[in-house]
């Protein structure tokens, strides 16, 4: 394991500016009521001390992103059709996301496995992945939401992480995790400061220590099945719920997309844009049938995906990182929390 | 007896005849409460009845088509329930009205601002104070200071349409000419700082349309324009332009109709102020039609009728 370094405070607006010159450096940035990923280029507008309000999945997955663009053209040879054009465009600008949290980069370790396996490779996905990289803040201090430690993660886990950085007194202890956290840390101005590992450590166990005891799920995957036509029971943990999109587009693991083409006259794009279950569009059958007809219907799947589908598919692994936000921005504060543990004492 | 105790006794005797009540319980912290149903007399003990109600519950009236529920509502969320009477897109008769006079509720952006919201450990609120402890620090702060900005000019704190009531009803705080400084300054500014501000607000909006959702009005559910790819009003794109566009139909197909409750802004994940779009909408019905939407049952909206001549809009007397 790399050696755990100092980072004063005073550097960072330097570290910044130095990676910043060689590639898009994303941070949370405050914007009016809200905390956002923004690029930026130095430390001025950078908010570390608290979780932002959307997750950092639009650096590598962003709700908008154009797969083709084409255009339909007529021929002298043949003007009685159209031929077309297409142009295929993946961008993937060399990035570091800067300053998010531990549960919110392990969101990502949820996309790989669909993303990027042995059957299949999402190309423009991929190649964002590659060209993306992650200096991490641990946390110090749990916040109400807060459950990452329900999910097999902690306040400063480094799962997904280039470079962890653990706030400590006066600074952050630093620690590269991979090769290429290692050559970020080195564009920093650190100091060896002696027991600096020790402190983080500390920050990390007290911070662990201020999370109430987390509760076994391995029998969630079996229990969601036992209650899958139990309708009455989602409608009763969807009394609260507007159906709207605030959990599945702040949410670090939401993977799902749509595609659609948007055209004008006789060219458009070909775009892909995030996509949300909890909307009735989700599947809306070209019939008028919709399988998934309420929010009950909808909940069932949002919590059944994360928390049994998904695990029964890769290894036990749950589909969610603890980050909170769903519970915290939900418009009528709806707690997953509460809905797996009704599922498990059910 | 307290508001919350005579609450709890009018619900008990009406629940035998009823599905369900709707009204709030604790949430994951002291600062939130949560919606939920009152089935059986067992619920009543986990109700809730505080500054941190700020949910229009009349919000679900229209997805209850064919039960029998009751409903607790405050007096700016009445005003939904005579809208939706209005239009008739509830059965009155379905209907059990639990009203109660209301003093203002708390504003998520102004406890951010004042507290760590994030790290609440207790919250308790008076008629002008209220206690709170977050992230290890306590502090009292007047009321005033953080409750809504409709509670602050609030003209309806007793609700209008109701078949319980608890509690005494509250003078109201609040003029129409109040109500609308916020609009009228903005309307100050020079257009272009005026679409700045809206470029800005506009780009962090992710499309979820909480604001949509939660309003108690938007009754199209599953036929929005939002969605619908034919007729293609809007594309999927999350851009400024799109996102802009949809917050102006919504605001549009809400003329005459809105009734301020604010539930779209309260709403909002990404705290964007698209309630000035309803209140701009209202002032201008009032001016057109001098009408306000959600107060008289028996009214019919300016936009659902027409006269020949309008008694306020001269339109001959040039």
């Amino acid at each position: 394991m790399a050696k755990t370094v100092f980072l004063p405070e005073e550097n960072l607006d330097a570290w910044i500016k130095a990676m910043a010159a060689e590639r898009r450096v994303m941070a949370p940035v405050r914007d009016h009521e809200a905390v956002v990923y923004a690029q930026v280029n130095d430390a001025s507008a950078v908010e570390l001390d608290t979780q932002a309000t959307e997750s950092p999945k639009k650096a590598i997955f962003p709700q908008t992103e154009t797969l083709l663009s084409f255009k339909r053209m007529k021929t002298a040879e043949s003007p009685d059709a159209l031929d077309i054009e297409i142009r295929e465009s993946i961008e993937a600008e060399p990035t570091v996301v800067f300053g998010a949290r531990p549960c919110g980069v392990r969101g990502f370790a949820m996309f790989d496995r669909v993303y990027d396996n042995k059957r299949i490779t999402d190309p423009y996905y991929k190649a964002r992945r590659d060209s993306t990289h992650f200096v991490t803040i641990g946390c110090d201090k749990p916040m109400n939401a807060c459950f990452c430690h329900w999910v097999d993660s902690g306040p400063t886990d480094d799962d997904g992480t280039d470079v962890l950085l653990v706030p400590v007194e006066g600074g952050y202890a630093a620690r590269a995790v991979t090769d290429e956290g290692k050559k970020l840390l080195d564009l920093a101005e650190t100091t060896t400061r002696k027991g600096v590992k020790a402190e983080a450590d500390a920050v990390a166990k007290q911070a662990l220590e201020a999370m109430s005891e987390a509760p076994d799920l391995s029998d969630v995957p079996a229990k969601i099945m036992d209650a899958f036509d139990d309708l009455d029971f989602w409608s009763e943990m969807t009394a609260a719920c507007v159906s709207c999109g605030a959990c599945t587009y702040l949410c670090p693991t939401c993977y799902c997309f749509n595609i659609t083409d948007e055209a004008a006259g006789l060219s458009g794009k070909r775009i892909r844009t995030w996509d949300n279950c909890m909307n009735h569009n989700y599947t809306q059958e070209a019939s008028g049938h919709n399988p998934r007809p309420t929010k009950a219907h909808r909940m069932r799947n949002r919590v059944g995906h994360k928390f049994g589908y998904y695990p029964d598919l890769h290894d036990g692994t749950i589909l969610c990182c603890g980050c909170g936000r769903c519970i915290a921005r939900c418009p009528n504060s709806v707690d997953i929390r509460r809905i797996v543990m009704r599922v498990k004492e059910r | 007896m307290s508001k919350l105790d005579t609450l709890k006794e009018q619900i008990q005797e009406a629940l035998p005849d009823l599905d369900f009540v709707v009204a709030w319980e604790r949430g994951f912290d002291p600062a939130h409460a949560t919606p939920y149903h009152i089935k059986e007399e067992a619920d009543l003990d986990r109700m809730v009845l505080d500054a941190t109600c700020a949910h229009n519950l009349a919000s679900f009236l229209t997805g209850f088509k064919g039960k029998k529920v009751g409903v607790v509502v405050k007096g700016c969320d009445s005003r939904t329930v005579v809208q939706l009477m209005q239009e008739k897109l509830i059965d009155r008769e379905a209907v059990t009205v639990f009203g109660v006079p209301c003093r203002g509720v708390l504003d998520k952006a102004k406890l951010r601002r004042a507290v760590d919201l994030s790290r609440v450990e207790s919250l308790e609120a008076d008629e002008t104070t209220v206690r709170l402890s977050a992230n290890g620090e306590e502090q009292e702060l007047p009321r005033e200071e953080l409750v809504a900005d409709k509670c602050i000019t609030c003209r309806y704190p007793n609700p209008l349409e109701f078949d319980h009531m608890a509690g005494k009803p509250l003078e109201p705080v609040g003029d129409e000419a109040t109500q609308c400084a916020r609009i009228e300054a903005f309307e100050e500014k020079p257009v272009q700082e005026r679409f700045e501000f809206w470029v800005g607000e506009m780009d962090r909006c992710i499309r979820c349309y909480a604001c949509r959702n939660a309003c108690p009005l938007c009754v199209c559910r599953d036929h929005c324009i939002g969605d619908s790819r034919d007729p293609h009003w809007v594309s999927q794109e999350t851009d400024i332009r799109n996102k802009w566009m949809f917050q102006l139909i919504h605001a549009s197909h809400l003329a005459g109709r809105c009734t301020e409750c604010g539930e779209c802004e309260r709403a909002c994940p990404m705290d964007i102020p698209v309630l000035m779009f309803k209140k701009k909408l209202s002032s201008a019905v009032k001016e057109l039609f001098n009408y306000e939407s959600g107060v008289d049952p028996a009214a019919i909206p300016p936009l659902f009728t027409f006269q020949i001549d309008e008694e306020t809009i001269n339109e001959r007397g040039w």
